[in-house]
């Protein structure tokens, strides 16, 4: 099986486990990696043993540096969880990785102090460097992998959180956009409009673009293109909060809204009651008009 | 041939589409329509659409010259019932109809043509009893 090398770092594994763990484990405190409280004490110490241990296993089963092998296989697994646990957490990929890295130095003093062969020495050091700075590199790729896994979570939750359709009243939607429109949440929106405009037999729906950070001509294309959808239904619509700023950009840039567009969605849901033929009276009045019929 | 029936409700015409539409169906459709627009002096047409689940540019052009012959000829046409995803497909076609008048189902498009034919009735300062029909 093993070369010379692996002899070597099995053998220092084996032998000076103890050693290296501590070496290990004073000098990831001494760089602070408890610092932040993401991490306790005693599960930092479990995962520098667990790793350590599945190290001399891998180390004794396989020859070169290979490290896809069978044999790396339950490492890498552990490694992997490692990383995906601290990017959950929130380290930084230094932090992270370093916990792979900060092994060098125990191991290469374990490495020196095993034999008085300098040329043996030098081969194991290497090999022991190539392994490590593998190893470190997957973590890395894990870490980065499950960030990304995150980000895409996300998005997707946000895309689904920031397009609700709302009813206001019999009759009457409100769908407040939050966040820049494009093409991909204008489908989304799109289609929980119309949805919603069938199941509730809407007749008027208002759009309201007070969350909208910008109104660019795209902006608007995909805007004009759901109120036309909407408008094939059957229903009309309504855009209201177009804030002052973005009013004087859109008009600098030429866009134009052919739509009923109201300052605020008060005054949007004031004109879809008007539509259906209903209307907001304070009580007073009502009672007023209860009173005496109405006025002539 | 296959024709799609065109029913005479008083002073409207009603159209429910429930075979899939293909290109000579459609022409023959707006021809018929025409002739009885034409002949019963109807004031308004409307085509249900709800049965459609496929509408390519071709019918959809089709509904904008209903629409455009119809209006010559002193008709409004609704279109009712149609799909969210009939609808988002010809938005998407660039087909935005708007020259054709749209309701939610049959019973609001015919409230839509009532009332037209009601404003017309007050316009010429006479009941029509086409409309008691």
């Amino acid at each position: 099986m093993a070369n010379q090398t692996d002899v070597t770092l099995f053998k220092v594994l084996g032998g000076q486990e103890h050693a290296i763990l501590t070496d290990w484990q004073n000098l990831l405190k001494a760089g602070g990696a408890l610092q932040t409280g993401r991490i306790k004490e005693a599960e930092l110490d479990t995962q520098c043993k667990t790793f350590l241990s599945q190290l001399r296993a891998s180390v004794g089963t396989d020859g070169g540096v290979d490290k896809s092998g069978n044999s790396y296989s339950s490492l890498r697994s552990m490694l992997g969880d490692i990383s995906r646990s601290r990017a959950v957490q929130g380290f930084s990929p230094t932090e992270t990785a370093g916990f792979v890295f900060s092994l060098k130095q125990p191991l290469f003093n374990a490495i020196n102090k095993s034999s008085d062969d300098a040329a043996t020495k030098a081969a194991s050091i290497w090999y022991t460097s190539l392994l490590l700075d593998e190893l470190g590199l997957y973590t890395i790729d894990v870490f980065a992998k499950t960030r990304e896994e995150i980000i895409a979570r996300q998005t997707r939750e946000i895309s689904e959180l920031s397009t609700p359709v709302v009813k206001l009243w019999d009759g009457i939607l409100a769908l407040p956009v939050i966040g820049t429109l494009d093409s991909e949440r204008t489908q989304t929106i799109m289609e929980n409009l119309l949805q919603a405009i069938v199941d509730q037999g809407a007749e008027i729906a208002i759009i309201d673009i007070t969350g909208v950070p910008t109104v660019d001509t795209l902006t608007a294309q995909h805007l004009l293109k759901t109120i036309a959808a909407a408008r094939l239904m059957g229903a009309d619509c309504v855009i209201s909060g177009i804030r002052p700023q973005i009013a004087q950009t859109m008009v600098h840039l030429g866009v134009e809204l052919n739509v009923v567009s109201k300052a605020n969605l008060a005054d949007a849901f004031a004109l879809a009651l008007a539509r259906v033929n209903k209307t907001v009276v304070s009580v007073k009045a009502l009672s007023r008009v209860q009173k005496n019929g109405p006025a002539e | 041939m296959e024709r799609i029936p065109i029913l005479k409700m008083g002073a409207a015409l009603l159209v429910t589409i429930q075979v899939d539409m293909h290109d000579r169906l459609a022409m023959a459709l707006e021809e018929d329509l025409t002739a009885k627009i034409a002949g019963n002096a109807s004031k308004g047409v409307l085509i249900d659409i709800s049965a459609l689940e496929i509408v390519d540019s071709f019918i959809g052009r089709m509904l904008d010259n209903i629409a455009a012959v119809s209006r010559m000829l002193d008709a409004e046409t609704v279109v009712v019932g149609m799909r969210p995803a009939v609808a988002i497909t010809l938005v998407e076609l660039g087909l935005a109809l708007t020259g054709v008048k749209t309701a939610l189902n049959v019973e609001r498009g015919m409230a839509l043509i009532q009332r037209r034919i009601d404003a017309d009735v007050v316009d010429r300062g006479e009941l029509d009893d086409r409309s008691a029909e």
